[in-house]
């Protein structure tokens, strides 16, 4: 087969798929709500899909605020200009680590585990079940799990920012000597709500969408097999952090540029 | 009492393959339907056209007279309220106890309050032996007691009718002789119709009253168990008595043993 024509199906696979991917969103979130039904259901899944990545993004967010202090202050007081570091710590987690970081490792532990539920769940013919008891697998199944990762994504982030602010304030003030009162002061006032901390939680957002979709859609169209699911899980992470990446700087473009 | 399901020369493929060539059959209504036929004859999907989860490529698939491949979303899942199909795999819910994968349909279709599902479950879990089992996870169970509790998720709505995919596979024999006894006793005494697919030629033709042979992408014999032992056809003969040798295949089709042993090209 010639490369040209390899590439030409490769693409037409490609938007075939983000066809398919709108459809199977489609169905699974229009419909008549069920709140008596649903909200079980949301509730199991923000423990599982949310609640259970608060350590991994807790830990990670005291690192990275942690780097960020020690590298800024080795920058910024060359210049004399140390009590900069509250904003700079800020500003950086607000405006990029904590949404896109967030969004990584969401990818990794809660993405790849949705992914490889749902295939099992198709493998073991439990989605063919539902469907034979006249249970929608799409909203039964995908759109409880859809809208745990859209909820708990944006405040995992917001949860990443202030510990990470945290570990930024324990290098640069407590180990480091910058001074407590300046930290705060500069950060407050160059943090501004609607450009800084609005536009990280719209990021979020947006990286939860598209994270939890992706995560969904290759779960549901998994091959049910394992070296099937195993090939799913792994495109659930490469694609969705590629597509944060790609996003982030369409995003930041857009809100800062 | 007429046919409940009506299936009128169906063409299915898989892809390049072709699963079935011109199948027509009936279910009739009230009765057990048994399906009998070799391992990968298209059994299952039997049963995935009729729920419509498999769309046939020609012919129709009638239910209650209702042609199920030109039903709406809606329309096709109230007609599924109707029927319930036991797997082959079993397919519990794997985040749930026993106990709630046998209470799953009610809570989902019906409005009773706790107590009687309470009541319904026990004694559908009671009736394939696994009242004890109840809180167990379907990880914990063994590959016949998964099928019995799937067996009693299948039977708690008391569907009109019931398809079992291999109700019998990897049951000792005193819980294969109950689950007979379950299959025929919920037949009679609810008046509701069943399919069932399974292997276990003795078993099926003891409690069906219509049975249906299939083999080589075709039907290959229809009729009462009287008139199936009667048949003359070499390949229902073959089925029924389970003779190695005859116009059955053991083999999936492939090229010539020797010829593909000595490295041939095709
Ligand atoms: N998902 C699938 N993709 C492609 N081919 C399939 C698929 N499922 C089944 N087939 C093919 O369809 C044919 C019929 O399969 P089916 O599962 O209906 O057989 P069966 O009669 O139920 O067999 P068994 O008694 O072993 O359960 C088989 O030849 C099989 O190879
Ligand atoms: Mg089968």
């Amino acid at each position: 087969m010639s490369m040209f024509h390899l590439l030409g199906r490769n693409i037409l696979n490609n938007i075939q798929g983000v066809g398919q991917a709108t459809i199977m969103l489609a169905q699974a979130l229009i419909g008549k709500p069920q709140p008596r039904k649903m909200l079980p259901l949301l509730i199991r899944q923000l423990y599982v899909v949310g609640v259970q990545s608060m350590l991994i993004i807790i830990i990670s967010g005291l690192f990275i605020g942690m780097v960020l202090g020690l590298q800024g202050y080795t920058i910024l007081v060359d210049f004399g200009a140390e009590q900069a570091l509250g904003p700079m710590v800020a500003l950086s987690l607000l405006r990029e680590l904590g949404p896109v970081v967030t969004a990584l490792l969401f990818a990794g532990r809660a993405g790849s585990a949705l992914t490889a539920e749902i295939g099992l769940m198709r493998a073991t013919e439990q989605l063919s079940s539902l469907e034979m008891m006249a249970v929608d697998p799409l909203r039964r199944v995908i759109a409880p799990r859809f809208w745990a990762g859209v909820i708990s994504m944006p405040l995992l982030a917001l949860m990443f920012n202030a510990v990470g602010i945290y570990g930024g304030f324990m290098v640069g003030v407590e180990w480091l000597g910058v001074d407590d009162g300046a930290f705060w002061s500069v950060m407050q006032s160059s943090v501004h709500w609607q450009d800084d901390v609005m536009n990280g939680v719209i990021k979020s957002l947006v990286f939860a969408v598209v994270v939890t979709w992706i995560a969904l859609f290759k779960g549901y169209t998994a091959t049910p097999t394992s070296p099937g699911i195993s090939a799913a899980t792994t495109q659930t992470v490469v694609y969705s952090s590629l597509a944060v990446l790609g996003l982030d700087f369409v995003l930041t473009a857009i809100m800062f540029g | 009492m007429g046919n409940l399901v009506e299936i009128k020369d169906v063409y299915f493929n898989r892809g390049e393959r072709s699963i079935y060539e011109g199948v027509s059959l009936v279910i009739p209504r009230g009765k057990i339907t048994g399906v009998l036929g070799p391992s990968g004859s298209g059994k299952t999907t039997l049963l995935r056209l009729i729920g419509a989860q498999l769309k046939a490529h020609r012919g129709e698939v009638l239910f209650g007279g209702q042609d199920m491949a030109k039903l709406g979303r809606s329309a096709l899942y109230e007609t599924r309220k109707r029927m319930s199909m036991l797997f082959q795999s079993g397919a519990l819910f794997s985040e749930m106890s026993v106990f709630e994968n046998v209470a799953f349909p009610l809570r989902e279709h019906t409005k009773l309050p706790e107590n009687i599902i309470q009541t319904i479950v026990k004694m559908k879990l009671e009736s394939v032996g696994l009242r004890g089992a109840g809180g167990m996870a379907p990880s914990e169970l063994s590959g016949g007691m998964a099928r019995r509790a799937a067996l009693a998720r299948s039977i708690v709505l008391d569907p009109e009718m019931i398809m079992y995919d291999e109700p019998f596979a990897g049951q000792d024999p005193i819980s294969m002789g109950m689950l007979v006894k379950l299959i025929d006793e919920l037949n009679a005494t609810l008046g509701l119709t069943s399919i069932v697919v399974s292997h276990d030629v003795k078993e099926v033709m003891s409690i069906s009253d219509h049975l249906i042979v299939m083999a080589n992408k075709k039907i290959v014999g229809e009729g009462t168990p009287q008139e199936l032992r009667e048949n003359g056809s070499e390949l229902v003969q073959q089925f029924l008595t389970g003779a190695p040798d005859g116009p059955v295949p053991f083999h999936y089709q492939a090229k010539p043993y020797h010829a593909d042993l000595l490295g041939a090209k095709p």
